[in-house]
């Protein structure tokens, strides 16, 4: 750079200096579509949310376009019916039952892998990955033909077994029934999740601490209880509420499989959510459960980031 | 990588899954498979007892590892079996386990009205969405990666509780908004809200390997003349590749699943993807559970495929990605 008269030497001076505002624009400019777009669609949406959930907002609001606000009517109105409690109670049993289930089977199918041959372990993961990949539609379609009442597998079965009254039973006729169903479903598609990943973790330890323990006449329980469990703390910890969080807010399986009835009674909280909104079009009361199920969630979630939290810190 | 694996369900199949993980050698086996108790009294009665329990303690984990193995494949055989039996096969009291396989469901499946409108709107959807996503996540991922800048922490935070956001919950006021915009019945806006539902992971897993790739590779290119973009295009992004298909092949699954946005905001046959027809199949079909399996395995097989590409492609990349650093 030699410049000969300060006219030439200004130039370059200009130009560095936009070129650092530039750079300390740049991580700006390269984050702003992704904030924006998380903002408006994502951040927009959980803001209108808890606003609708603030107004009167029915079918004549919807035409009309107008804003009426009703204050907290909506969650009075919500907390004092008696079909939010029990939908409510009925969510946390249903998530209760199948985080159990899934956690449980899918530790057990995780130390089988581990504990299984070449072969035998290759025909089981496939097996697992391949209800893993299943989509959630075709799977409680097919969940829906299993247990069909005129030609469904399961009463056939349940004949050849010797009981009686499955000639035409429906398998859907209780919320009970059907929910016990949407629980074989979301078990079988989130247990091999949980066996896979255990697996996966189980196999990155060495295999000369379990033989130390044999040596030391450890039972296959005590390995268990005073070796892996304590190795995979954070693995079961982040999982149990991973589950947690995404069987509370099922929707596709509970909706598809039997739309929340026979008569609301398979409801759980997203579902009642759906059917307050777009089956009795009272927005404002949707709006309204859908924010309480999102404080649910949020207590759910922030034990889950704390954990996550925890482990990016103790790995850097 | 490690504490991203847990964030997200298809993310992980790279670890597990068949090709995954290599066996930890046999001594984990045979360590934890010969924990049977050997027989306490002596001679030769508590030798065969031991052998015999031995044999039994090799026997039993085979054994349940197949009934476990039937019960998983079990849905998806009986889907597969039911699409490619004749009506007189399946519709009848005592399951048929073998027949003739027919084709005349899937044909039965497709010859419905605007069945290929369906497939191209979920693929329209899902292929604009991925794209967009990976655009704008390159962009931002970049950032967060490899730049300091105020803020950064905020955004690191976002993106990650993003991830766990409950589109489910908001489908009531997505619904409300899209009505207000009038954008109903769209597959434009199909497509835009799953682009901002695949991009926080996208973000978050391409940060993770943007982050991996060794900082002296883009100064080194920088040193021998590229500007900062071309250092990026010429030796990040080539880098990239098994993390753009991981997050593009997840994407994909995500938004060619998702039934909740579609049911309340495409109404009209016309805007429909293919998870809402196959959830309205029976209604429209009744009875004809063959043509019903046949359309799911049609819905199926590209998830199938790009899961076990998934499991394959990522984990090849993975090691090649340790050598390299």
């Amino acid at each position: 750079m030699s410049a000969k008269t300060p006219d030439v030497v200004a130039a370059p001076d200009r130009q560095r200096e936009r070129g650092r505002a530039l750079t300390r624009l740049l991580p700006y400019l390269l984050i702003a579509p992704a904030v924006i777009a998380l903002g408006l669609v994502l951040g927009g949406t959980l803001f209108r949310n808890v606003l609708i959930s603030l107004q009167e907002f029915g079918r004549r609001q919807l035409i009309s376009r107008t804003t009426e606000w009703a204050g907290l009517d909506n969650y009075v109105e919500v907390l004092t019916n008696d079909r939010f409690w029990s939908t409510l109670v009925r969510t946390f049993v249903f998530m209760a039952a199948n985080v159990v289930l899934i956690m449980v089977i899918g530790t057990l199918c995780g130390l089988l892998l581990l504990r299984l041959g070449k072969r035998m372990r290759l025909v089981l993961s496939i097996s697992l990955v391949l209800a893993w990949a299943m989509p959630i539609i075709p799977s409680t379609t097919v969940f829906r033909w299993i247990f069909d009442t005129q030609f469904g597998l399961v009463n056939w079965l349940m004949r050849t077994l010797g009981f009686s009254g499955y000639d035409q039973h429906n398998w859907f006729d209780s919320g009970l029934s059907t929910l016990t169903i949407a629980t074989l479903l979301i078990v079988w598609t989130s247990v091999p999740f949980v066996a896979l990943n255990l697996y996966a973790g189980l196999t990155t330890v060495s295999g000369e601490i379990y033989e130390a323990a044999r040596m030391d006449g450890a039972s296959a329980w005590r390995i268990f209880w005073s070796i892996v469990l304590p190795i995979m703390k954070p693995f079961f910890l982040i999982t149990t509420f991973l589950e947690i969080i995404w069987v509370f807010k099922a929707f596709a399986q509970i909706y598809a499989l039997n739309g929340g009835g026979p008569n609301r009674a398979s409801e759980t909280l997203p579902v009642m959510a759906y059917v307050a909104g777009m089956g009795q079009q009272q927005y404002g009361i949707a709006a309204a459960i859908s924010v309480v199920t999102l404080l649910i969630l949020v207590v759910a979630m922030s034990f889950y980031f704390r954990l996550i939290l925890k482990q990016e810190k103790e790995q850097s | 990588m490690t504490p991203d694996k847990l964030t997200d369900r298809i993310g992980d199949v790279n670890v597990a899954g068949p090709g995954g993980a290599p066996p930890a050698g046999d001594p984990v086996r045979q360590t934890v498979a010969g924990t049977t108790r050997s027989g306490r009294g002596g001679g030769e009665a508590a030798a065969a007892r031991a052998l015999r329990a031995k044999r039994f303690g090799q026997i039993w984990p085979n054994v349940v590892a197949l009934l476990l193995s039937v019960v998983f494949i079990f849905p998806v055989y009986w889907m597969l079996a039911s699409s490619f039996k004749e009506r007189g096969d399946i519709l009848t009291k005592d399951p048929v386990f073998f027949f003739v396989p027919t084709f005349e469901n899937y044909s039965r499946a497709m010859g419905v009205d605007l069945f290929w409108t369906y497939v191209v709107n979920s693929l329209v959807v899902t292929l604009g969405a991925v794209a967009l996503a990976l655009l704008v996540a390159l962009a931002a991922g970049f950032a967060i990666a490899r730049m300091q800048f105020r803020g950064r922490r905020a955004m690191v935070l976002v993106v990650m509780m993003a991830q766990m956001a409950p589109w489910e919950v908001l489908i009531i006021v997505m619904y409300l908004n899209a009505r207000d915009l009038e954008m109903l019945n769209s597959i434009f806006t199909l497509m835009l809200i799953y682009f901002v539902m695949a991009l926080p992971f996208t973000i978050w897993t391409l940060r993770g390997f943007i982050a991996a790739v060794p900082k002296e590779l883009e100064e080194a290119a920088m040193i021998d003349g590229c500007t900062r973009t071309q250092a990026f295009f010429r030796v990040i992004f080539p880098l990239l590749a098994p993390g753009l298909m991981a997050t593009s092949i997840f994407g994909f699954i995500m938004a060619w699943n998702e039934f909740a946005m579609v049911l309340v905001l495409n109404k009209s046959p016309e805007a429909s993807t293919l998870p809402l027809w196959l959830a309205s199949f029976q209604t429209q079909f009744g009875n004809d559970w063959g043509a019903t399996m046949a359309a799911s395995t049609l819905v199926t097989l590209p998830v199938l495929i790009l899961f076990l590409i998934l499991q394959r492609r990522v984990t090849g990349g993975m090691s090649a990605g340790a050598v390299k650093g």
